[in-house]
């Protein structure tokens, strides 16, 4: 399965396996990895599983699209080039070893 | 007695109920929460039940918020299968079913909301479902595969969900609904033909101001007789004609209650010591001075943090801008404000295009907006009604096309 690395605020990071075809959120959640509300559930509503990619990986995601790219204007830390809502990122083997960084707040 | 510490007990564990608890923690509550759940699964999406999880995309395991360690890990005692039966507010303490008299400190109250029973002849035939929890759609799923034709009685949001869904699934559907158009507590004329013609163009065979006089069949439905006195055949009949608040409970215990359990702007019922969120409550709304109980993840999110916060010690009024959304076929309906009285709808974008929104005025007032596959505008509206921005309707329509320039300037005015 493929892994995921969450990187926290405070320094500390976490490697998680997610089933391919899961989304980043979803995998965070599922297991335990604090830092996302996903208050939506992954319907591209809330801008509440927000986080930062590591930049080596952010070419290599699907691309963000409309809805997403407006929720992106509404999060809670700040929006960067490298900003995505994770329930958007579905997982593949070709994602193994994604690194994101978690934000300071989701809201 | 019991010695145990009084702390937070949280009643209903779904998405206000389980909000609250994590809310109480993240705020610095230390003392014991308990969260009492009536259902077996721990606290899970409602929306995905009539959309993604019926139409098979996701498991049941992806419904859930967190995964059951994530409440010990936070010191969160999370009950499954533990309805609390009663109240004694002098001793503060909470019974369960099982008889144990839980001691609180603070209490919440998360109870939601029921589905309203169809008082029709036949209602309790094998084959007639109701939408509110995982294992009703699971009853429906188990259905599907000895199933032709489908009967959604109420063509409010959950009953198109699912005709939607279902008749992606290939099932004949008829969708009956006794008012004259679509989702008409939630949204506004346009809207409601827009998404009938949709629908019919998908198939679904709509009647509209068609009421049910009764569900038919022997042993299990096999069909329906309508107001108008024709009779249709159904395999599986789907009830969404609204819910009610689940507030016995706390009127048994003497709170205030009135269409919903009555809360101030911080959650707080008639009982400094008792709060409410989510479904089950009725408050005067930040944004319209009227009260209100709705139905939405925002409001049972939003206000849940409130009374989270409020009961670590930290109030801090209500004041969030409603939204809400419904998936159907390929729509996303996106909905900020509450529309409800307005007199005029003006409509931005393209209906031919499957992409435009509809923004409601009563008078002079900016009262909301609803987005058809227009995620800029509804995020536009959503920011500038949090904003309590005095939308007008030529400034609307000027902006037209570029309603994030409104909030652009809003944020450096
Ligand atoms: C199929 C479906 C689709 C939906 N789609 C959307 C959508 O797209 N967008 C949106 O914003 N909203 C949607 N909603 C509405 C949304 O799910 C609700 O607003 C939300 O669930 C309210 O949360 P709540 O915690 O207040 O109440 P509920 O979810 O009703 O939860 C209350 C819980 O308390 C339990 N309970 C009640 N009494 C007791 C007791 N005495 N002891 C212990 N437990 C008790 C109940 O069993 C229940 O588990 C949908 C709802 C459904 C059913
Ligand atoms: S979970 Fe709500 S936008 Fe991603």
């Amino acid at each position: 399965m493929p892994k995921i690395i969450f990187n926290h605020p405070d320094g500390t990071s976490e490697t998680v396996e997610a089933k391919a075809g899961t989304s980043v959120m979803l995998a965070a959640l599922t297991s335990g990895v604090d830092g996302i509300e996903a208050e939506c559930g992954g319907s591209c509503m809330c801008a509440t599983c927000h986080v930062y990619i590591d930049e080596a990986w952010l070419d290599r995601l699907p691309k963000v699209q409309i809805l997403e790219d407006e929720m992106l204007d509404d999060t809670a830390a700040e929006r960067a080039s490298n900003s995505r809502l994770s329930c958007q990122i579905e997982m593949t083997e070709d994602l193994d070893g994604l690194i994101v960084t978690l934000p300071d707040m989701q809201i | 007695m019991t010695e145990a510490t009084a702390g937070l007990v949280v009643i209903g564990g779904s998405h206000a109920g389980h909000q609250i608890a994590i809310a109480a923690r993240n705020a610095g509550y230390e003392k014991p929460v308990t969260i009492l759940s009536d259902e077996d699964t721990a606290p899970y999406q409602r929306p995905p039940l009539s959309k993604a999880y019926l139409l098979g995309k996701v498991d049941a395991e992806a419904l859930l918020f967190r995964p059951v360690a994530y409440y010990e890990g936070q010191g969160i005692d999370l009950r499954l299968g533990a309805p609390a039966i009663s109240i004694d507010r002098p001793g503060k303490t909470v019974t369960t079913a099982a008889g144990e008299a839980i001691p609180y400190e603070k209490l919440a109250l998360a109870t939601g909301a029921r589905v309203r029973e169809i008082p029709i002849p036949g209602a309790d035939l094998p084959g007639v479902h109701y939408i509110r929890t995982l294992a009703d759609i699971d009853g429906v799923a188990a259905e599907l595969d000895r199933v032709e034709t489908v009967l959604v009685v109420g063509g409010g949001f959950i009953g198109l969900e699912a005709a939607a869904a279902l008749r992606v699934l290939g099932k004949k559907v008829l969708v009956v609904e006794a008012l004259d158009r679509l989702m008409a507590r939630g949204v506004g004329q346009t809207i409601s033909d827009y998404f009938a013609d949709y629908h019919r163009a998908q198939g679904v065979d709509l009647r509209l101001s068609t009421g049910v006089q009764a569900l038919t069949g022997g042993e299990r439905l096999s069909g329906a007789r309508l107001g108008d006195g024709s009779e249709v055949q159904a395999e599986l009949a789907i009830i969404g004609i609204g819910v009610l608040p689940n507030e016995e409970l706390a009127s048994a215990a003497g709170l205030d209650c009135d269409n919903g359990v009555l809360v101030d702007q911080f959650g707080t019922t008639s009982d400094p010591d008792i709060f409410a969120a989510g479904d089950c409550t009725r408050f005067v709304h930040p944004f319209t001075g009227e009260p209100v109980r709705l139905e939405s993840v925002q409001n049972a999110s939003d206000q849940a943090r409130t009374v989270g916060a409020a009961i670590a010690g930290k109030p801090s009024a209500y004041d969030a801008a409603p939204w809400f959304w419904s998936d159907q076929f390929d729509l996303k309906l996106q909905m900020v404000g509450l529309t409800q009285g307005h007199d005029r709808e003006v409509l931005i974008g393209s209906q031919a295009e499957n992409a435009f929104s509809v923004f409601y005025f009563g008078g002079e007032t900016w009262l909301g907006a609803d987005s058809v596959n227009r995620a800029g505008d509804h995020m536009a509206a959503r920011r500038l009604y949090q904003q309590r921005y005095p939308l007008t309707e030529a400034e609307l329509r000027e902006n037209a096309d570029n309603l994030k320039g409104l909030v652009k300037a809003l944020r450096k005015g």
